[in-house]
């Protein structure tokens, strides 16, 4: 086979000191859909930086249809085809999804001005070509962040790249969207074209790749044919033990209820109602699963639970209190921790130090703090001590949190809310972007959250882990909640599927 | 009516509005067009006092306005320049840097003007030309409007057609497209394989290019020397008028509209019996002010719509 991409002995230490490559081989056949699995931390967006000029490595070299090429900036890859999807996506927040679209690129009127008509009008076309709405002329920053993600995939496919990195392209895809990327790249490397493909979900790698490449700790631990390996021999080489995909055992008892949502509606500036009328408890030693498709309320909902948005209509009360009118500071020492589904919008401040994240909800209390003086010394410890709890991939805790990979990021904040003092916590996408034994980790923690007694409202796009963690489920679509289960164990993804879609309802779970 | 309040209310006073306004709004178009590329720069100061004297100067010299005003714009791109050099190439911070180059700023044109004019205070033993007046046909004979926007100086009419070049670029530009994106985003910008310093070099260029514009009309417009220190804050009250006006063209007009008419109002109360340090404290104090309920407000409407994701992801 014809190789396009060879990569030789790459050596990458970052100027902190971290070694994310060392010695890293690999081939990347011409037409040919090739993954990349890893833990976090693995090296593998570093890698993908190094084939895309964004960093260069101290080093080794990179073959391209074999020439020596050394690129400097993504420009240079630009130029000769590679073409990239980040895993933080790459948009500039105050243009629209066609300036975004077009950027470097740009379309010209008259030799000098921007033309915005065609801008419009190549943007439609891309994204009926492939099969993803999105808005054209809206700011990106008003717009959620899986139609930004379709906006950050189409901007790669619309620069035709021969080689295409996607670095974990579907983190914020529905699974409707993700049948629809899939196609998309067979039709791609039917056409001719290569793919890098990294994803963290191993049923999508093992659907959608010709060949594999397993990460570890900065190295490659082998490459081989897709054909070769199951869903369990690839968890087992990324992590060096079996994983458990099975469900959880519910809880003994459960005790009385501790949030209470009682009619709420919400109704946005542009006078669409988002959610209509939901209702619900969860109550002590609950897992309550919320299954939908992304974008039917969910986000809207937790935004309203934990006070970052004001209902319509509606109440809400934690323990028997209303939380109306409250700050989402006093709503969490009212017992309310949160995992947000966003994790560099609202789950960390990426410029500072781990520490001095892990306490943003806390510094303000002894013994962080005495008076008006922060106490260091216990700050690190605390911090030191929950890297070590949640495995966090970090030189040390006053590490700058963008320094640290996608999924440990991730990592950082399930750690602060976990530690913080709470009885009801809010996970949302709880394990997005985490491998497949930190996402074991996790379930677990949450087990013994639960197990403590505290009540869990679980909203996530991947049923596996709805059907795998909670104790009740209940179905959103288009902002109502259309259908309530019980009994989990007797349930399967493919039962859900209809009320998701808003195909079913149930008349009782309504109101 | 009192004085002081017909005096205001007289055409002569929205006259002085223009006038005042002129090298404020060229200095904060300076200011806005860099911060929309994200770098803040400070050193208007400096880019205005070299563009005027080196436009007196050469025009003394040369007795052509053509070669002074090319002269002062190249001075004054080029003081941009050296911030761009210094930040960008030698990663020096931009805040430090163009502190430096204020002061040298500063420093060369008093030296220099002592050399040419030999006096460390004014250029007024060198005979300076200045940038004409010009009396627009049909509106000059429309009453009250006619006096308040005809007869200014050629360069305050430059200043509103700076705003509208400053719109083109940033809007109808493949150039204004990149330099908003690099502000935005830089990784974003450099994903797509924009050179990232190279925008941010443009856009600093041109705010020389602007920035020079209000300094030689300041000395050869506003008054035909050159005098040391000259610009009396004017490039950091720029800074205020752009964060009022957003950044934007009509925003940045408007805000140095307002802040022309602070001053203009300054100069009309320093001839009433008041003390000269009070009077000269107004503009500054409103400028504080401004800014003080302009944030509060801004910080309101945000309270008010937590709905909205943060900024890149
Ligand atoms: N800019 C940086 N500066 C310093 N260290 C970095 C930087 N970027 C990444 N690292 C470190 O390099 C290592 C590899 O990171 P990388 O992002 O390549 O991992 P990854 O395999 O993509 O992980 P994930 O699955 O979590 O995205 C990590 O230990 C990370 O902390
Ligand atoms: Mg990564």
């Amino acid at each position: 086979m014809e190789k396009i991409l060879e990569v030789k002995g790459i050596l990458k230490i970052y100027p902190n000191g971290v070694i994310a490559n060392k010695d890293v081989s690999v081939d990347i056949e011409k037409n040919t859909i090739h993954a990349i699995v890893g833990e976090n931390g693995a090296g593998k967006t570093t890698l993908m930086k190094v084939i895309f000029g964004i960093t260069q490595p101290q080093e080794g070299e990179v073959f391209y249809k074999g020439e020596k090429i050394n690129l400097k900036s993504p420009h240079d890859a630009i130029e000769i085809g590679i073409g990239m999807v980040h895993q933080h996506l790459m948009l500039a927040p105050d243009l629209t999804t066609a300036e975004n679209m077009v950027l470097g690129i740009e379309p010209l009127r008259g030799k000098i001005f921007l033309n915005i008509d065609k801008a419009f009008e190549v943007t439609k076309k891309v994204s009926q070509d492939y099969g993803f709405d999105i808005p054209i002329d809206k700011k990106i920053k008003d717009l959620p962040i899986g139609i930004r993600q379709r906006v950050e995939i189409l901007k790669a496919l619309f620069r035709n790249a021969e080689l295409l990195i996607l670095d974990e392209p579907t983190t914020f895809l529905t699974p409707q969207e993700i049948d629809v990327l899939f196609n998309t790249l067979k039709d791609l490397k039917n056409h001719g074209k290569t793919i890098i493909f990294i994803s963290h979900k191993l049923k999508e790698v093992k659907q959608i790749a010709d060949r594999i490449t397993v990460m570890s700790d900065a190295k490659i631990v082998t490459t081989k044919e897709a054909s070769e390996l199951t869903e369990h021999d690839i968890a087992y080489l990324m992590v060096g033990r079996d994983i458990s995909f099975e469900r959880i055992s519910p809880p003994e008892k459960m005790g009385k209820p501790l949030l209470s949502v009682q009619n709420i509606s919400y109704i946005n500036d542009e006078n669409v109602k988002l959610l209509n009328n939901v209702s619900f408890d969860i109550r002590e030693s609950e897992i309550l699963g919320l299954a939908g498709v992304e974008g039917n309320g969910q986000s809207e909902l937790i935004k309203i639970i934990t006070g970052l948005l004001k209902a319509s209509e509606g109440n809400i009360y934690i323990k028997g209190e209303s939380i109306k009118g409250l700050s989402p500071r006093v709503i969490r020492e009212m017992g309310i921790a949160h995992i947000p589904e966003d994790r560099m919008g609202y789950g960390v401040a990426d410029k500072t130090s781990l520490e001095e994240n892990f306490i943003v909800d806390r510094y303000y209390k002894s013994p962080f703090s005495k008076i008006f003086r922060l106490i260091w010394k216990y700050i690190t410890n605390h911090s030191r001590k929950l890297i070590e709890q949640f495995k966090i991939l970090t030189l040390s805790s006053k590490t700058t949190v963008s320094s640290l990979s996608g999924g440990n990021i991730q990592k950082v904040v399930v750690a602060r809310e976990l530690s913080s003092e709470h009885e009801i916590l809010i996970a949302a996408q709880p394990t997005r972007g985490i491998d497949v034994g930190s996402e074991e980790h996790v379930h677990n923690l949450l087990k013994n959250t639960r197990d403590a007694g505290k009540a869990i409202f679980l909203i996530s796009a991947d049923l596996d882990e709805i059907l795998k963690l909670s104790t009740r489920i209940i179905v959103i679509y288009n902002g109502e909640i259309v259908a309530e289960f019980t009994d989990v164990p007797k349930i399967s993804g493919k039962y859900l599927g209809p009320y998701m879609l808003g195909v079913k309802k149930q008349e009782a779970a309504v109101g | 009516m009192s004085p002081l309040l017909r005096s205001i209310l007289s055409p002569e006073f929205g006259f002085a509005v223009l006038r005042v306004m002129t090298p404020l709004l060229f200095a904060a178009l300076g200011v806005a067009i860099s911060e929309m590329a994200g770098s803040i720069n400070i050193a208007l100061e400096g880019i205005m006092l070299v563009s005027a004297f080196t436009g007196v100067v050469v025009s003394a010299y040369t007795g052509s306005l053509v070669i002074a005003l090319l002269a002062g714009l190249i001075a004054g791109i080029i003081l941009a320049a050296m911030l761009g050099y210094f930040h960008l190439k030698l990663k020096a911070d931009i805040i430090l840097a163009a502190i430096a180059l204020n002061m040298f700023a500063s420093g060369i044109t008093i030296f220099l003007t002592f050399i040419f004019a030999h006096d460390k205070g004014t250029t007024s033993s060198l005979r300076s030309l200045v940038f004409p007046d010009i009396h627009i046909p049909v509106i000059k004979s429309i009453p009250i409007l006619g006096e308040i926007l005809s007869g200014h100086n050629i360069l305050t009419y430059g200043a509103l057609l700076a705003v509208a070049l400053y719109y083109i670029i940033i809007f109808k530009t493949p150039l204004g497209l990149r330099i908003r994106a690099v502000g935005q985003n830089p990784d974003a910008a450099e994903s797509v394989g924009i050179d990232v310093n190279r925008i941010k070099l443009y856009a600093l260029l041109l705010s020389g290019f602007f920035g020079a514009f209000g300094g030689l009309y300041l000395a050869m417009g506003y008054v035909s020397w050159f005098a040391r220190d000259m610009t009396a804050g004017r490039g950091f009250i720029a800074i205020a008028i752009t964060t009022l006006g957003g950044y934007l063209p009509i925003g940045t007009f408007l805000a140095s509209l307002l802040f022309g008419t602070v001053n203009a109002l300054a100069i009309y109360i320093a001839s009433l019996q008041i003390p000269s340090e009070f009077v000269s404290l107004i503009p500054y104090l409103v400028t504080v002010i401004v800014l003080a309920v302009y944030s509060v407000q801004a910080r309101r409407k945000k309270a008010r719509k937590p709905t909205k994701a943060k900024e890149a992801v």
